[in-house]
């Protein structure tokens, strides 16, 4: 059984993020990267089926600029297999997203993408449900169990006050969530071994597909600032000042 | 211009999430319509129909609705697309599940999480958590929009709205329900709470959480809500998590016990109308952004913070 990771490069997500002063976006110019932590959780859960015997190849992909790369060998040092670079330096959307990787799944055929419920960027929470979509395959989003077996899969997914599972039939799109797992650190043979694993890169306007988005972003801005409020002495006076602000 | 707004419920209750997207949708038109898509959900619908300003209200009924399946609701609401020019879905772990899917089949960029309705096809949504806003603007014809529920007030009841059946749809032929497993608790939700009480690594051990944290909450009716660094040390469950890969909360009143503030968790609860921090390291980040700080150990501030709201009534 073939397994496709969709991982995407990310501002690492310790790294504090600061808004362009000509409210374009934000600064992204010498700010550390990463992946996206809930792409890790994927790739980690797609190389422990591949551990389990259950996954026989682990592919990752990544839509972004060369250095995309970079992310798709920490993916491959986790224990995947090979990646695949969609490049291209526009910033692509989700719904392009979901198409161009729709025609990755073409090429690829894999029986399960498995991937993060959402980047820590865009915060869209939407790739994975448009390619499910797309691909007319049923989705499971939010997982945290998966157990693949016979032709199926069964995912347990955080929801609104709880947990619900589902049975899927394979292929199938089943997103991430935290608690799918604990992504282990690659250690240094296994980095050294990454370097060696193939990675291509095709040009993202290759694949047949308008990769200009719908979405027009006309300014980014800075959320207001909350100001630091007072110190308190003792828990009375909090509860006293708690309930003048009229939210005891 | 129509505005067809998906209902949040558990098939039991109509939530208030529909009536804060209801809010939303009446800045886009005056003609709301409210779907109910659900298994037995008669009673839900008679609820949505007393929402003021909403014009019909759709009835969508099958085993598979009732489970909120992704490819059911979206086998519902896809055909009714015709008929709108935006549709609105909570942002709800369910609505979020299936509102970039039906994006997909009409062929529309999907737009997350609005904060802000600016125009009928600008809007502001929070990007890396809330640390920076984006104003979008879409060309689509039509739109498919998720709603942060806690940016909008909810709607009020004075309604009476027509209710019609519509066709449930093909349901989801590649997906079987499994189980259930939701809290039996007696809590609010977190994302839906007027207080959150939440614990951080300071705590310690999960024993302590559990004796410090909870009966705090259940004193105040609060939901219970913990830092990164308390779920990752195992002090809390997942599901507690507030913060950028969690929950994002905005409650009345966010009480932060031992939480330091790392910028992930602040991402998370830093639109909580009133924040009030306990923490013992005057330097700690929290008190950055908190309205009320009490500089102290928990261990002496919480039973004292008990003894306080016990005095006044609470």
């Amino acid at each position: 059984m073939k397994v496709l990771v969709p991982v995407k490069r990310v501002i690492d997500y310790n790294v504090k993020v600061r808004v362009k002063a000509d409210q374009t976006g934000v600064d992204l110019a010498n700010v550390k990267m990463a992946m996206n932590p809930f792409c890790e959780i994927a790739v980690e859960e797609a190389v422990r089926l591949k551990e389990r015997g259950v996954a026989t190849e682990v592919v990752v992909v990544s839509i972004g600029p060369l250095q995309a790369q970079d992310t798709l060998r920490t993916a491959l040092a986790l224990g995947a297999d090979r990646g695949l670079v969609l490049q291209t330096d526009s910033d692509v959307q989700p719904l392009e997203t979901a198409k161009l990787l729709k025609a990755v799944v073409e090429a690829e055929k894999p029986d399960l993408v498995l991937m993060g419920k959402q980047a820590i960027d865009g915060d869209n929470n939407a790739v994975g449900q448009m390619l499910a979509a797309l691909l007319g395959w049923p989705q499971a989003t939010y997982a945290s169990k998966l157990v693949v077996e016979g032709g199926k899969a069964l995912v347990t997914r955080e929801v609104d006050g709880g947990l619900q599972t589902l049975e899927l039939d394979l292929p199938a799109v089943v997103t991430a969530d935290l608690r799918l797992n604990e992504p282990r650190y690659a250690s240094l043979p296994n980095i050294m071994k990454a370097k060696k694993k193939p990675i291509e890169i095709k040009p993202a306007a290759d694949f047949g597909v308008d990769i200009a988005g719908r979405l027009t972003v006309l300014k980014v801005t800075e959320p207001p600032k909350r100001a630091a409020g007072i110190k308190v002495e003792t828990a009375a006076d909090l509860v006293a000042h708690l309930k003048t602000a009229g939210v005891l | 211009m129509a505005v067809l707004v998906i209902a949040d419920h558990d098939n039991v209750t109509l939530k208030d999430n529909t009536h804060k997207t209801v809010t939303a949708a009446l800045k886009l038109s005056s003609e709301v319509d409210v779907l109910v898509a659900g298994a037995a959900v008669d009673a839900v619908a008679a609820d949505a129909a007393k929402i003021a300003g909403v014009r019909t209200v759709l009835t969508a009924q099958s085993p598979a609705l009732g489970q909120q399946i992704a490819e059911a609701v979206t086998a519902a609401v896809s055909p009714l697309a015709s008929g709108y020019e935006a549709i609105l879905i909570p942002a709800t772990a369910a609505g979020k599940n299936f509102a970039p899917r039906l994006a997909a089949l009409l062929d529309v960029a999907p737009i997350s999480e609005i904060i802000e309705v600016v125009s009928a096809d600008t809007f502001v949504r929070p990007i890396y958590a809330g640390n920076a806003l984006e104003t979008i603007q879409s060309t689509d014809a039509k739109k498919v929009i998720t709603v942060r529920p806690t940016a909008f007030a909810a709607a009020a009841d004075g309604g009476s709205a027509t209710i019609e059946a519509v066709d449930a749809g093909a349901g989801a032929p590649h997906t079987r329900f499994v189980s259930d497993e939701l809290a039996q608790s007696d809590r609010p939700e977190l994302g839906a709470a007027k207080i959150v009480v939440s614990g951080g690594r300071a705590l310690g051990s999960a024993e302590e959480f559990h004796r410090v944290i909870e009966p705090l909450a259940d004193k105040l009716g609060a939901a219970v809500g913990a830092s990164r660094a308390a779920v990752d040390a195992g002090y809390a469950p997942n599901d507690y998590q507030v913060g950028q890969t969690g929950k994002v909360v905005a409650p009345a009143l966010y009480l932060a016990i031992g939480i330091s503030g790392a910028i992930q968790h602040l991402a998370g609860m830093k639109d909580s109308k009133i924040i009030a921090a306990i923490n013992k390291d005057p330097d700690a980040p929290i008190f950055q952004v908190a309205d009320f700080g009490l500089v102290a150990d928990y261990k002496t501030a919480v039973p004292e913070l008990m003894e306080a709201l016990a005095a006044a009534g609470k």
